[in-house]
């Protein structure tokens, strides 16, 4: 019982960390760049259900609203990033770090002055606020629907990536880019695309999130560590990698949590990643090159 | 470098002392520009300030000489090798923990409790991990050689298989931030959110005399000095070529015969030793420590002083510790709203626009006047060319 409890716990946890990791492996993948900047974006795409929430009363409809109204801006501020700054930095990966570092500091205190410093409240439409009984099994409605989200964005982005002539662009880019280069296809606009994708997603899971509990200016950076590291362990850009690995994440954090408490088992869950990759360095799965490094 | 001896020799100023057998040694690399710079450094920390600054704003330097330990250690890990480590956090909090436990536990009395302890109640007596602190040569030797060991342990299992760049920058801010959550779990025995405070006994001294706590500020300054002649000595030799080497051409270096990963180990090693000195600095003159301190945000925090210094240089790094600092905690008491984006903005404008920090800004302006149309940042000096001379020499 307890156990079937921390993992749903978990998977919960894990489909939001996926949520947020799956715009960072597709940046990460394609471009190398290390988007820091991502739980603010992410900070972002909460505020929008708040602001959405100040124009109209209706919860339900505010949260669907929400939804493409903060992939578009999120989107649009990843975007006005990578062609003011990131741009230059395609060279230097580890600089991008520090780079989208510095605009993570600007935007928190940017949402800090426009929407104060005191964390905001949002309210769920009613269906989301019950729990859905299976059995002698309860689980929260608001849960399950994140759940959903990751999973049906994780479909829609593979399904794009598969059979619309962007996804085929994309990993074009992705696998050979001076190949891509040559052969035609305009890789800087694929970028600016990617791009805006991935930092939309980010909106996403901000809106998901404000179903679990309250917004402030320092949300975002609770979660990016976190999601980082299921990129690492993913295998950079790879889409399977990152879903597999953000679930086992998250459900092992859930379980050791419940045998040790939370403050061991960050620790602990950070000595399995280090062990992991020993075994496997470039993550679950990696893409197959002969280059070295 | 040598076009920069050629412009001095030509130079109508410059070159008159460059004429001058005995002035213009000074300007050229070597022992005697070595000796010199450290005798003014010296001065400065000794004589200089003491003088010019008041209690308060001497114990403040401290306090950045504290953080400019810190610096040197990346300026040799990150500048020099590459690894861009967000996690000198963890390293500076195991040095500070470490200083401060032992200062705790001195200022106990003989049989009882640290006070937190008793207040939160949690334990009976004292855990086994604080008994060995209250001993002086056990927790100044821990200082170093924990941060030290558990950088080499990590280092050598993530860089033998290969794991650099990003993915180390990633986990290195995991462990940062494991750390830290760690901490503030175990209220009862480490102090929690509030970390271990009132620290007012240095080895005997009453720190919160005025007097004791000029002699601290006096000890790290000095520490400093030795840090950045321990970085310098790494840095101009073959082992500081072969870490440079490293950074610049991975599969080379490999290929040669050297083992990459251990070049890689032993440099982030120094780097957390340096960390926990700055750390235990940090601690004797602040009298404090807690876990935001050594958290994911001051551990990037410690990056900006090294880039806007100038990453791969020698002082670049520990000046650029200490002027941030200084102007953040001005900026922050003029401006508090603003410091954030201040601080934002030099992440941005420093390592965007000028990688090689405010050291390569001669040099930047020099590229951008000759040749508008290339607008590509200078390149960081791979090496100095003192360093050559030296090794050769």
């Amino acid at each position: 019982m307890i156990v079937v409890n921390q993992l749903f716990t978990g998977i919960s946890f894990g489909s939001l960390l996926l949520l947020i990791a799956l715009g960072l492996t597709l940046i990460f993948g394609q471009m190398n760049v290390i988007n820091m900047a991502q739980g603010e974006l992410f900070m972002f795409g909460a505020y929008t259900v708040y602001v959405l929430q100040l124009f109209m009363t209706s919860a339900g409809l505010s949260l669907f609203l929400a939804l493409p109204v903060a992939f578009v801006v999120s989107g649009l501020i990843g975007l006005a990033m990578e062609v003011l700054l990131i741009r230059r930095l395609y060279e230097r990966p580890l600089d991008t770090l520090l780079v989208t570092w510095g605009v993570a500091l600007v935007l928190q205190q940017l949402a800090r002055n426009i929407f104060g410093a005191t964390n905001k409240q949002t309210s769920a439409p009613e269906w989301l606020t019950g729990a859905v009984t299976v059995g002698e099994f309860s689980f929260p409605a608001s849960r399950l629907f994140i759940l959903a989200l990751a999973l049906g964005s994780v479909v829609v982005l593979s399904l794009t990536f598969k059979f619309t002539p962007l996804g085929r662009r994309i990993r074009a880019v992705v696998q050979n880019r001076r190949l891509a280069a040559t052969s035609g296809i305009p890789t800087s606009r694929v970028d600016r695309t990617t791009f805006f994708i991935g930092c939309g997603l980010a909106g996403i899971a901000g809106v998901a999130l404000t179903l679990l509990g309250a917004i402030g200016p320092t949300m975002g950076q609770s979660y990016i560590v976190d999601a980082f590291l299921v990129v690492v362990v993913g295998g950079i850009g790879q889409l399977k990698g990152t879903v597999i690995m953000a679930f086992a994440i998250g459900m092992a954090s859930a379980l050791i949590e419940y045998q040790v408490g939370p403050s061991l088992a960050k620790v602990l869950v950070f000595i399995g990643i280090v062990i992991f990759l020993q075994w496997r360095p470039q993550g679950l799965f990696s893409q197959q090159t002969r280059s070295l490094a | 470098m040598n076009a920069t001896l050629e412009k001095i020799k030509t130079h109508p100023l410059l070159g008159k002392l460059q004429a001058n057998p005995y002035l213009g040694r000074l300007f050229r690399p070597g022992p005697i520009r070595t000796f010199s710079g450290f005798l003014a450094g010296g001065v400065l920390l000794f004589l200089v300030a003491p003088v010019v600054l008041s209690q308060f704003r001497l114990e403040l330097l401290g306090k950045y000489l504290a953080f400019a330990i810190v610096a040197s250690g990346i300026g040799l890990a990150w500048g020099r090798g590459g690894l861009l480590t967000l996690g000198q956090g963890v390293f500076f909090g195991i040095g500070a923990y470490a200083m401060a436990m032992h200062l705790k536990l001195s200022q106990t009395p003989e049989g009882q409790l640290p006070d937190f302890m008793q207040l939160y109640g949690e334990v009976e007596k004292l855990p086994g991990y604080w008994v060995p602190f209250q001993y002086a040569w056990f927790a100044i030797p821990a200082i170093v050689i924990f941060p030290a060991l558990i950088a080499y342990l990590l280092g050598a299992m993530i860089f033998r298989r290969g794991v650099r760049g990003a993915y180390f920058a990633i986990l290195s801010q995991a462990l940062a931030a494991a750390l830290a959550i760690f901490i503030v779990g175990q209220q009862g025995t480490t102090g929690g959110t509030n970390g271990l405070t009132n620290l007012n006994n240095f080895f005997g001294y009453d720190l919160d005399d005025p007097v004791n706590r000029k002699m601290v500020y006096f000890i790290i300054a000095g520490i400093l000095l030795g840090v950045i002649a321990i970085t310098r000595q790494l840095m101009f030799s073959r082992y500081g070529e072969l870490l440079v080497a490293t950074r610049d051409a991975y599969q080379r270096v490999r290929f040669l015969g050297y083992n990459p990963a251990r070049v890689l180990t032993v440099a982030f090693a120094v780097s957390a030793a340096m960390a926990g000195l700055g750390g235990a600095a940090f601690v004797s003159i602040v009298g404090a420590i807690n876990p935001a301190s050594i958290d994911v945000v001051p551990s990037i925090a410690f990056i900006i002083g090294v880039a806007v210094g100038g990453r791969s240089t020698l002082l670049g790094p520990v000046l650029g510790a200490v002027g941030v600092a200084w102007f953040g905690t001005a900026a922050s008491e003029a401006y508090p709203d603003s410091w954030q984006y201040i601080q934002g903005g030099m992440f941005i404008l420093v390592v965007a626009f000028l990688p090689g920090g405010l050291a390569t800004l001669p040099a930047a302006f020099r590229a951008i006047k000759g040749k508008w149309d290339d607008r590509k940042p200078p390149e960081i000096p791979s090496m100095g060319s003192g360093a050559i001379q030296e090794a050769s020499a």
